[in-house]
């Protein structure tokens, strides 16, 4: 086992390694940056004392340096002009739009995007598999069709429109808070009981939008796994012998199709994560998504590039947990690196 | 099912239910019947068929995937001609009617076929909303095959402004209502499925041919070439698509042209989507090579190209062209959310995702909820695809 997890973190890293080369090359695909255009402009003004700030920005963040220099000293591995000072050694970098530290842009938004896709994967995992469950032990009645339907309207309809209708409708029927993560007296108060209810109440539109698509399709999975199972000569044969109808499914069949439900999730996250920040953006809730794509548009690009990265992370992170999950699970994934 | 076929020996349900009278005498055919050609009768009819044949046979037995296959051919070849089918231009402005709701129209009245009312607007000075009342003293029957409105042009060829519908006289024709310019969201709709379409169709042909590439290669000839591929699509496939999507879009030169700006969206699209693909295309590739008939062919001698093109080639194709189906859709509803957000296709062209910025603002849904009709074609053409590509998988593999 030891060797395993060993074996995944290795792999975990050097792709980490390959991301963010793609990101930092992405995010500076743009013709010109930010800095630059802020320069010539000032200098068009003839304010001397900013230009001189910019020109000290540029030197401070090396970008008059080559490329792949830039990159390495925002990792981190290279000496910068103040020596090693990029994201390994917690440096995020500076935000030349809105003049502060990306780590002040970001800060409490970083942790509502990892809440925000982490009950989503709760919610994902709670509804599906006893929803599956039941789709396929009842297969071909009205639940199993109402499973499928549920499925398809979360195919086809895009993320945003389902939050229009569930914020128009939630506030219309429950009172349940429109856009936000939060409400307005909370914003800038410290962590305090009340604003963690009020945050769980404006999160519950926004987990049901983002985790519903990702959930239909894990109820067909999981319906198709135990249908396969389910027609298989065992679970006669313990019916036979009478074991009672609940235990003959979860006993033995449940757990052999839940395999692949724990390894979706590699499959899973990317698409929750672009969920999230396509339903944030809309929706205005304060997670990572409106400050990367505002990034985006004025390409200030230390700061959309660590959003990008840290979306990364957390992804890769997310099916690293798989991986090791779907490990302790089966045996066979454990030891399959060790006969080669 | 032959007439006298094995049917009728094993005892046909029906034929006994209708015979009445008599339940245990059937009627038996007196023509001669040899069991053991029969039996093989029956086969050879699947045996006989070409193997489109078949996967026609099965395919037609999907019917919610026959209607989808349908429907998308139609508004696929009716793309070229929208200007001549929707009532107006995509730009066309109607300042007397900013946010107009969707229009009445009776059909068979007055001896027209189509009837419309002209809409009276009066400022609301409660709400200060302007209230859209319909005139249903003056009704307006709608035109048909005349000239009318901006002109629109075939392809860039020929330039016209006869129309299918017109507006009557005088008076306009919304049906699905009107934007905050007073353009036509109907008309609107029709012209923006020419980009909300097109853009799945070219990103699904730049990924499937990068994925049959990269894949075929990385399957046929493994080693070192196979392992980056498949290091790469590892790498792709754990990326977040959207804001790769958004981080790539946002570098698309803010000058270029509508139709650059389009293209430039496509091949964004299809740049992330291709390692799908090539996976099926590598497992297949990695299947097929061990197969008798491949080793046959190159002990004949058979070049690399002729092996791949024309052994390999058929076999797999068909497992391609239906994931290529299902992965339109992606492609449609990402050209959505681009453009929803403001980084993809930009204002002179008309997109659905375009259009629904404009319903981005909740309270402007609550007013004029008509504003989210470019909702239903996105999840139409998205469900038919879904329900196509699903049939198209199923047929596609007559064997199984």
């Amino acid at each position: 086992m030891g060797r395993y997890v060993l074996k995944r973190c290795w792999t975990m890293l050097w792709t980490l390694l390959l991301v963010s080369i793609l990101i930092f090359w992405i995010v500076n695909l743009p013709p010109g940056d930010v800095l630059t255009n802020q320069i010539q402009q000032l200098r068009a003004s003839g304010e001397g004392a900013a230009v001189a700030k910019a020109e000290f920005l540029m030197r401070e963040y090396a970008l008059d340096r080559p490329m792949w220099e830039q990159y390495l000293i925002w990792m981190g591995f290279w000496p910068g002009p103040n020596g090693f000072a990029g994201l390994l050694q917690g440096n995020l970098g500076w935000s030349f739009e809105l003049d502060k530290p990306v780590s002040a842009i970001v800060g409490e938004a970083l942790w509502m995007t990892i809440a925000l896709n982490f009950f989503t994967i709760l919610f994902v995992y709670i509804v599906a598999l006893p929803l599956g469950a039941i789709a396929a032990v009842r297969a071909n009645t009205w639940i199993d069709y109402a499973a499928t339907f549920v499925g398809y309207i979360g195919l086809a309809t895009p993320n945003f429109l389902l939050a229009l209708i569930l914020y128009h409708k939630g506030a219309q029927w429950f009172g349940i808070p429109v856009g936000g993560l939060m409400g307005k007296e909370y914003v800038d108060a410290p962590m305090s009981l009340a604003k963690l209810g009020d945050i769980m109440l404006h999160m519950i539109v926004p987990i049901i939008v983002i985790g519903t698509s990702g959930m239909a399709a894990m109820v067909r999975r999981l319906r198709a796994n135990l249908l396969d199972e389910l027609g298989k000569p065992y679970v006669t044969t313990a019916r036979a012998k009478g074991v009672g109808k609940v235990a003959t499914v979860t006993r033995y069949p449940l757990r052999m199709a839940l395999n692949p439900f724990v390894a979706d999730i590699g499959n899973l996250l990317p698409s929750l994560v672009s969920g999230s920040v396509l339903v944030s953006l809309v929706m205005g809730l304060q997670t990572i998504g409106p400050i990367l794509l505002s990034a985006l548009r004025s390409q200030d690009y230390f700061l959309s590039g660590f959003i990008l990265l840290f979306v990364s992370v957390l992804t890769l992170l997310g099916m690293l947990v798989s991986d090791l999950l779907l490990a302790v699970l089966d045996p066979r994934i454990r030891f399959s690196g060790r006969r080669r | 099912m032959s007439r006298h076929g094995i049917d009728h020996v094993a005892g046909d349900p029906h034929a006994l239910g209708h015979r009445g009278g008599d339940l245990d005498s059937h009627w038996v055919s007196d023509e001669p019947w040899d069991a053991e050609a029969d039996l093989q009768a029956l086969e050879r009819k699947d045996l006989d068929a070409s193997t489109t044949t078949l996967i026609f046979r099965r395919f037609f037995r999907h019917r919610l995937a026959v209607i989808s296959g349908i429907y998308l051919l139609a508004i696929y070849l009716a793309l070229p001609f929208v200007g001549f089918l929707a009532p107006y231009a995509p730009a066309t402005r109607n300042a007397d009617a900013i946010y107009a709701p969707p229009q009445e129209i009776h059909w068979f009245t007055d001896g027209h076929l189509a009837v419309t009312y002209p809409m009276v607007s009066t400022i609301n000075m409660d709400t200060f909303q302007p209230d859209f009342v319909s005139d249903y003293e003056d009704p307006r029957p709608v035109r048909w095959f005349t000239s009318c409105g901006d002109p629109w042009s075939f392809l860039g060829l020929a330039e016209s402004r006869v129309r299918l519908i017109c507006p009557p006289e005088g008076a306009d024709l919304f049906i699905l209502g009107s934007d905050r310019l007073g353009r036509d969201i109907h008309s609107r709709i029709m012209h923006g499925a020419q980009l909300s379409l097109t853009v799945g169709l070219i990103g699904v042909a730049i990924s499937f041919g990068i994925g049959m590439v990269l894949g075929g290669f990385a399957g046929y000839f493994g080693g070192w070439f196979d392992a980056v591929v498949q290091r790469s699509i590892e790498i792709i496939r754990s990326m977040p698509e959207l804001p790769i999507w958004l981080a790539l879009s946002a570098a698309i030169p803010a000058n270029w042209g509508p139709v650059a700006v389009f293209f430039m969206i496509s091949v964004i699209l299809g740049l992330l989507d291709w390692p799908g693909l090539a996976r099926a295309v590598r497992s297949k590739f990695l299947s097929l090579r061990e197969e008798d008939y491949v080793r046959a062919a190159e002990l004949m001698g058979a070049s690399t190209s002729r092996i791949v093109g024309s052994h390999m080639m058929p076999n797999f194709m068909s497992h391609l062209v239906a994931s290529a189906t299902l992965s339109i859709p992606t492609m449609i509803l990402g050209e959505t959310a681009l453009s929803l957000l403001g980084l993809g296709l930009r204002p002179p062209a008309v997109s659905w995702g375009l259009m629904l910025n404009d319903a981005l603002d909740l309270t402007a849904v609550e007013i004029y909820p008509w504003l989210l009709a470019p909702m239903i074609p996105v999840i139409m053409v998205v469900l038919a695809f879904n329900f196509l590509g699903d049939g198209l998988r199923d047929a596609l593999d007559p064997y199984s």
